[in-house]
């Protein structure tokens, strides 16, 4: 084991690395560029036994890795955004395959307007396409997190394949001290890929992604991938255990932090919540009860941990860093509708949107959050809407803008 | 597999059937029997990659009339499934991870609305990464599968769902025909060729030429369709032959971009071949519409003649 400075991106190469994946189909898109930039290298150099390809966009990259996996290879793939998007036909395609592999998204915002900084609309467009979704906070995360995703994706009874998604700028282009495992403890932990039966081989002929007429066989095997999605909640906390064992890290389906006593509770994910974490601790220090709870697996949804740790707190904010316009926060209405059936629900769910294409969220608007819920519990209302982050200072930002361009 | 070296007559191909019968697919569908033939030549050990199509549902769920692999991707990704198939078996293979008795020849199955369009980007960087794979485009000249609809593979003056004749478009489709053939040479591919279910011989002996190549291998074939062109299903092979002997489906394959014709045919009027579709009807009926038909004759005549200047330069 040695301890390095690395980035987000360089974490999660270091990952593919580490799980001695055979194939890299790549299409460069910022901020992920430096992924495939490093795998690259490492293959052209002979330090990594694996081919890698540059193909003509996201949509073949993606075709490609999956019909790799589905031909046996043990696939790394990478990508952003718009490129994410682009091959989102693809997505649901290979998971149809139930094909195991692990795709790093480094998340950002998505066009229009065309920027580059991170918010979760690109990941979350993704969630209903039968990928696993693990979400990280640091860069380590991210590194394990891919080891973990190969193990969860091979395991019969999930093979579905996994996208493991990291911010953009904030964590992909961040240096953190990351430990990168020894060579011989990952081999304990993720064997080589089981490649038995379903591949294509000139002795064992088969048809896959074959066409289906009728809505009773669709159903049939949608349900089948349902049901396993589901199974990787159990498969997911498997694996953290043998991660844990060998490695020392612990990563559950959410992660808690100052939630012991919490009475009020920030929910968020990704790399924003070390802010979260940061504005959580300042306030415990001023003498607030609260504690903020990350979400880590995102799918399959682990409804009953979420339920578990949300029960009897007096109130909620789920911080959704994306927007579906019209609806509000994605994740929100989620949480909400896992609490629905607990007595013990907390009486006050906040839906509150904020990081949009990268902006921060301040210690004074943590805060603001906290304040409301507080608010409302006590007397005794409920918030109808969601809160918009957008403070004076980010009006002047704006208003500044749009008078440099004499608007 | 096949074991005939060259071949000169229907002899010469292969007896044992690779695509079953008893297929969903129109009764007399050209491009059907183009793959037949194909098979015959590429053997078992074949996996096709097939974008959505006609084709899809040859393999429908629970059946195959296959005894071979197959695998169906979207309709713009053939060839980026066939990198990922091919790249795979090779890094298998290198490191040990499968013997290489398990080695398969990639195929992609497309119709042309898929070639010519949607999946022209993909083929284009399967080609210019020089994957070794064969590519069967089968042609029909529409999107057959939506229930014929115009690509850019509908040739000028026929008529499709979305170009129906009217007054203010007589000749139906009046875009000319895509040449995708010359986008796929401008490539430089080691190997490609046009082929016709109704020249079998002509079809085996460019699929064995192929197979000398590595490298991308690709082929269009005529696919005659009775319910898109409109004529009964026995008239398939009537139809492909009276296209290669009207010009209008030229015979060639291209060596690494060098272009030569493998068959000369006898240049017989295209009405004969027109007036024998439903799509071609409105140039013959209520009245007759002789502009179309005479633009459609010169451009046959345009496609040939630098050709046939060259070969009888060399007589
Ligand atoms: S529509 Fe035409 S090309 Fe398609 S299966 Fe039927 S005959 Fe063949």
């Amino acid at each position: 084991m040695v301890r390095e400075m690395l980035t987000g991106n360089a974490s999660a190469a270091w990952g593919a690395r580490l799980a001695d994946v055979d194939y890299v189909p790549s299409f460069p898109i910022t901020p992920q560029t430096e992924i495939i930039e490093n795998i690259s290298s490492w293959i052209r150099d002979r330090e990594m036994n694996a081919k890698f390809v540059t193909m003509d966009s996201e949509h073949s990259m993606i075709t490609a890795a999956g019909t790799a996996a589905a031909t046996g290879a043990r696939v790394f793939t990478a990508t952003s955004s718009q490129g994410l998007l682009y091959g989102m036909e693809m997505l649901y395609t290979i998971s149809g395959w139930r094909v195991p592999l692990v795709l790093v998204n480094v998340a950002r915002a998505i066009s229009s307007p065309i920027t580059l900084e991170p918010d979760h609309n690109d990941i979350l467009a993704a969630r209903d396409s039968g990928w696993i979704q693990i979400h990280v906070e640091n860069c380590q995360e991210a590194l394990d997190a891919v080891l973990m995703g190969y193990k969860i994706s091979e395991d019969e009874r999930v093979f579905l394949p996994v996208i493991v998604n990291l911010d953009g700028f904030y964590l992909s282009f961040t240096r953190e001290p990351v430990e990168i495992p020894d060579q011989k403890d990952v081999k304990k932990f993720l064997p080589p890929f089981n490649r038995e039966n379903g591949y294509f081989r000139a002795s064992k002929p088969v048809s896959r992604g074959a066409a289906l007429l009728g809505g009773t066989g669709y159903s049939f095997f949608k349900y089948q991938m349902h049901l396993s999605a589901c199974n990787a909640i159990s498969v997911y906390k498997g694996v953290a255990k043998e991660f844990k064992a060998i490695f020392g890290r612990e990563y559950d389906t959410v992660e808690r932090y100052e939630m012991d006593d919490a009475e009020y509770v920030i929910v968020m994910s990704n790399s924003f919540a070390t802010k979260g974490k940061a504005a959580v601790h300042i306030m415990r220090e001023k003498g607030h009860k609260v504690g903020l709870l990350k979400l880590r697996l995102i799918r399959p949804f682990p409804a009953d941990d979420i339920i578990n740790e949300l029960l009897n707190r007096k109130g909620v904010a789920i911080i959704d860093q994306n927007i579906a316009p019209g609806s509000g926060g994605i994740l929100y209405n989620e949480v909400c509708g896992c609490l629905y059936h607990s007595k013990e629900r907390p009486n006050i769910l906040l839906s509150v949107i904020g990081g949009l294409g990268g902006k921060d969220i301040s210690q004074a608007e943590f805060e603001h959050i906290i304040d409301t819920i507080k608010k409302y519990h006590n007397k005794k209302k409920v918030p109808i809407k969601p809160i918009l982050l957008f403070t004076e200072e980010d009006m002047k930002v704006t208003n500044n803008i749009i008078d440099i361009a004499g608007i | 597999m096949d074991r005939a070296k060259i071949y000169k007559n229907v002899k010469d191909i292969n007896e044992e059937e690779f695509v079953l019968p008893g297929t969903p697919l129109c009764a007399g569908c050209g491009g059907l029997l183009a793959l037949r033939l194909a098979y015959k030549v590429l053997g078992q050990k074949v996996v096709i990659l097939n974008a959505a199509g006609c084709f899809t549902l040859l393999s429908t769920y629970p059946y195959t009339p296959f005894r071979s692999s197959w695998l169906y991707t979207a309709m713009a990704c053939g060839p980026a499934g066939a990198q990922g198939i091919r790249d795979a078996l090779d890094i298998l293979i290198e490191k040990g991870s499968i013997p290489k008795e398990e080695n398969l020849k990639v195929v992609v199955l497309t119709g042309d609305g898929s070639a010519y369009d949607i999946g022209l980007q993909s083929t284009s960087g399967a080609i210019h990464r020089n994957l070794d794979f064969y590519y069967i485009c089968y042609d029909n000249e529409a999107f057959g599968n939506t229930g014929f609809q115009m690509a850019s593979s509908s040739p000028y003056g026929s008529r499709t769902g979305t170009t129906q004749p009217s007054d203010a478009y007589p000749m139906a489709t009046e875009q000319q025909k895509k040449d995708l053939f010359e986008i796929w040479r401008a490539h430089k591919p080691p190997y490609m060729a046009t082929v016709s279910p109704a020249h079998p011989v002509d079809l085996s002996a460019k699929f064995k030429k192929a197979s000398e190549y590595k490298g991308p291998k690709l082929f269009i074939t005529l696919a005659p369709c009775p319910t898109g062109w409109g004529y009964g299903a026995s008239r398939s092979n009537r139809i492909a032959k009276l296209a290669v002997e009207c010009g209008i489906w030229p015979l060639k394959e291209a060596i690494e971009g060098k272009l030569k014709h493998t068959y000369i045919p006898k240049f017989k009027p295209v009405e004969e071949y027109l007036s024998l579709q439903g799509r071609y009807d409105h140039l013959f009926k209520p009245v007759r519409n002789d502009f179309t038909i005479k633009k459609i004759q010169k451009g046959i005549d345009r496609y040939w003649a630098p050709f046939l200047k060259l070969t009888s330069c060399k007589r």
